[in-house]
């Protein structure tokens, strides 16, 4: 089952089919696939076709500005990245968070959380699960939501906004800002600024609250169809709290198999490798992480709002913990495996953040003047961080005079890597296989991809680690030479 | 009865010995300026205080108020001309302002604001520069020099110590440090020198100390440069 579709055998006997870009998503990747003559599919493929290169030229910067520089990966998750650095950098500094500091950081998270999550299921995926994955293209888009469903267009913008709020007063800036420094936070929250977000924040409970009744509501509808839509079992990996909680923030790293067993649990991310590898193959520009007990062919897995909710043991908070219980019951928990079960956890986590926000801002702490911290310098920092796609790594080393010497990050989406290339594989398989293809076949691949809500952006960094084979062929089609790197680096005939 | 030159029509005042800069300065007129340092002797390297004396060009930082003069400095030709050095001076350097820890309080960044500089115009030249992180409180990132020599009067004039100097010519020209080894750590530098605190740009940098000044608490962040140097300053 594992890897079927993923290399053709004969491929240059067959037609090539090529989705590119993949719309509504973050970043520019594309699918192939190669059809026979009756356009049984042969091989499907899901490819990153951009290179950012962020673990290789931030060698040789200074620490502290490691936070702010790796943030611009993305624009849509960069607290995502500043956290996640800084995390790695208070090891660096070998600082333990003040209250005040930690709690102004959980929130600019539950910030973008809510941010994330609004702008990915309203702008990007509601115009699928609204209208139709074969609907009419033309209208198939956030501005087609706007004038069929008006409320539910404005609840989104609205949401949306809310969040960066929440980042532009705790970072200084709705996209990119500089809030969080090694060893906690450059500016705390004022009781005005408390006041401000207090406002509205009943609102935005609800309208998330709505959300998840909406999305549970479409999905329920036709339970076989968004339960079967390119569906495969694959084990899930996040963050959970010392006591099985939901924390999207800090936690240690579970995994558990697709019958629910644990892989590993409340593992200490300073010490990842030991769980998770990584494997380069020579057609994407991704990389393809692994759990290292269960091997490449069987060790991939799922990070994201659907492992993070299958996952935990409950969420902390009172409404998202009730709408997880639905969930999981729902169909027998049929839905616990489903691609399209990802949007409906999504909804979940974003009630959580709404609600986590409705809580925190009456914490007296976020006003507090404690910001920072430091202690014993270290020389190697990790910090892992719940983002909103899923489970973020960012590994640095640093030399004696401050300077990074390695970084490796290890983002969501490329923990959904092979994940993703399964969806396509099986809607390929349930919707294109010998059928004539047209553009509303052709988008079922795409609601699979956007289920993952991918960031392309994030996911491309490795410099001279991608195996390449080269061939050059004559005119008759024989293979005169090839060449081929391999990933340590080396060429070889 | 004091001496006077005018400065766009405006009659002010100066002493005998001043720079054209000196009496603007007194008065609270905002010529453009980045090498120029009250606190230090003129250098007259960026040129980006040229005005227009007479149907000349000269850089007000050097050239001596005389009795008469009729100075020209805010005008779209010499705004023009400022606005073309500072992208010049964009491209020469790697300047990568969203994750510059002197973002919000550096010159460069705020002059090139004032100027409305919209982007670099010239094509990057993206030199290859050292960052010396040797010294335990300072970092000194040649990658921000725009090669002003503030750290040199600096360091020679305040600090007595002579840790800084300029190397090479032309497009050659680079930062250089008193020591055997050539790193910074092992110069006489101390963070509290004058010429760690005068840098404009973020080229010399307190170490460890990034980003704790949060966004809108930024020198440049409710001001633009021309309100910071002229203390209010004539429209």
């Amino acid at each position: 089952m594992t890897f079927e579709l993923e290399t053709a055998a004969n491929p240059e006997k067959l037609r090539r089919v090529v989705i590119e870009p993949v719309s509504r998503v973050e970043g520019h990747g594309k699918v192939t696939l190669l059809l026979d003559d009756d356009n049984r599919v042969h091989q499907a493929r899901f490819h990153i076709v951009e290179f950012r290169g962020f673990e290789k030229f931030i060698q040789g910067r200074p620490y502290t500005e490691v936070p702010v520089l790796v943030q611009r990966l993305c624009g849509i998750c960069p607290v995502s990245h500043h956290l996640g650095a800084t995390k790695a950098m208070d090891m660096i500094v070998g600082a333990k968070l003040t209250p005040t500091a930690e709690k102004l950081r959980r929130l600019m998270h539950f910030g973008q959380i809510l941010q994330s999550h609004a702008l990915h299921f309203y702008y990007l995926a509601s115009p699928d699960l609204l209208f139709g994955f074969d609907s009419d293209v033309a209208k198939r888009n956030i501005v087609g939501v706007a004038a069929a469903y008006p409320d539910i267009a404005r609840q989104g913008v609205a949401l949306r906004k809310y969040g960066q709020e929440i980042i532009r007063l705790t970072a200084g800036k709705r996209v990119h800002g500089t809030g969080a420094i090694p060893g906690g936070v450059n500016k705390n929250l004022s009781r005005e600024e408390r006041v401000f977000l207090r406002k509205d924040i009943g609102q935005i409970v609800a309208w998330s609250q709505a959300a998840v009744e909406l999305i549970k509501r479409i999905y329920t509808g036709n339970p076989d169809f968004h339960n079967g839509f390119g569906y495969f079992k694959s084990s899930f990996m996040s963050l959970v709290r010392d006591d099985g909680a939901l924390d999207l923030y800090h936690g240690g790293l579970r995994a558990r198999d697709e019958h629910g067993q644990d892989i590993f649990d409340h593992v200490d991310y300073g010490h990842y490798w030991d769980y998770v590898h990584e494997e380069v193959r020579p057609w994407s520009y991704m990389k393809f992480p692994f759990i290292r007990s269960r091997g490449r062919e069987e060790g991939w897995y799922r990070v994201g709002p659907l492992a993070r909710v299958v996952n935990c043991d409950f969420i902390p908070t009172p409404l998202a913990e009730a709408e997880r219980k639905t969930f999981k019951e729902f169909g027998g928990s049929s839905a616990t495996q489903a691609t399209l079960a990802y949007h409906w956890a999504r909804m979940i986590e974003m009630l959580h953040a709404a609600e986590g926000i409705q809580e925190l801002l009456l914490d007296n702490d976020l006003s507090g003047d404690d910001l920072v911290n430091a202690g014993t310098p270290a020389l190697r920092g990790v910090g892992v961080i719940e983002a909103p796609r899923g489970t973020l790594i960012h590994h640095y080393r640093v030399n004696e005079d401050g300077l990074i010497v390695r970084a490796n990050l290890i983002v969501s989406t490329t923990h959904n890597n092979q994940a993703m290339n399964e969806a396509v594989r099986q809607v390929a398989l349930q919707y294109l296989d010998g059928q004539e293809v047209t553009e509303g076949l052709l988008n079922h691949i795409e609601v699979a991809i956007r289920a993952f809500d991918p960031c392309l952006s994030c996911a491309t960094h490795a410099v001279g680690k991608m195996p390449l084979e080269v061939e050059l062929v004559d005119a008759g089609g024989a293979v005169v030479s090839r060449l081929i790197k391999s990933p340590d680096g080396r060429c070889g005939i | 009865m004091n001496k006077t030159i005018t400065i766009d029509g405006l009659s002010v005042p100066f002493q005998e010995g001043q720079t054209i800069m000196d009496a603007a300065l007194a008065a609270g007129v905002y010529i453009p300026r980045l090498c120029h340092n009250p606190e230090f002797k003129p250098h007259g390297s960026c040129k980006l205080c040229t005005v227009k004396v007479n149907g000349r060009n000269v850089a007000s930082c050097t050239m001596p108020a005389v009795e008469g003069q009729q100075v020209l400095n805010d005008t779209d030709e010499l705004n023009a001309d400022r606005l073309a050095l500072t992208q010049m001076l964009f491209v020469e350097g790697n300047h990568l302002c969203p994750a510059c820890e002197k973002s919000g309080n550096c010159q460069l960044q705020a002059v090139a604001y004032y100027l409305g500089m919209m982007s670099p115009h010239y094509n990057h030249f993206y030199p290859q520069r050292e960052v010396d992180a040797s010294h335990p409180d300072v970092i000194l990132d040649r990658n921000r020099c725009i090669y002003c020599e503030l750290c040199v009067r600096a360091s020679r004039d305040a600090d007595g110590k002579n840790v800084f100097g300029l190397s090479g010519r032309g497009i050659q020209s680079s930062l250089v440090v008193n020591s055997a080894s050539g790193r910074l750590g092992d110069t006489s530098l101390a963070a509290t020198d004058k010429a760690v605190q005068v840098c404009p740009t973020g080229a010399i940098l307190q170490k460890g100390k990034g980003f704790t000044v949060p966004i809108g608490r930024r020198v440049f962040d409710h001001h633009t440069i021309k309100e910071i140097q002229t203390g209010g300053g004539h429209d």
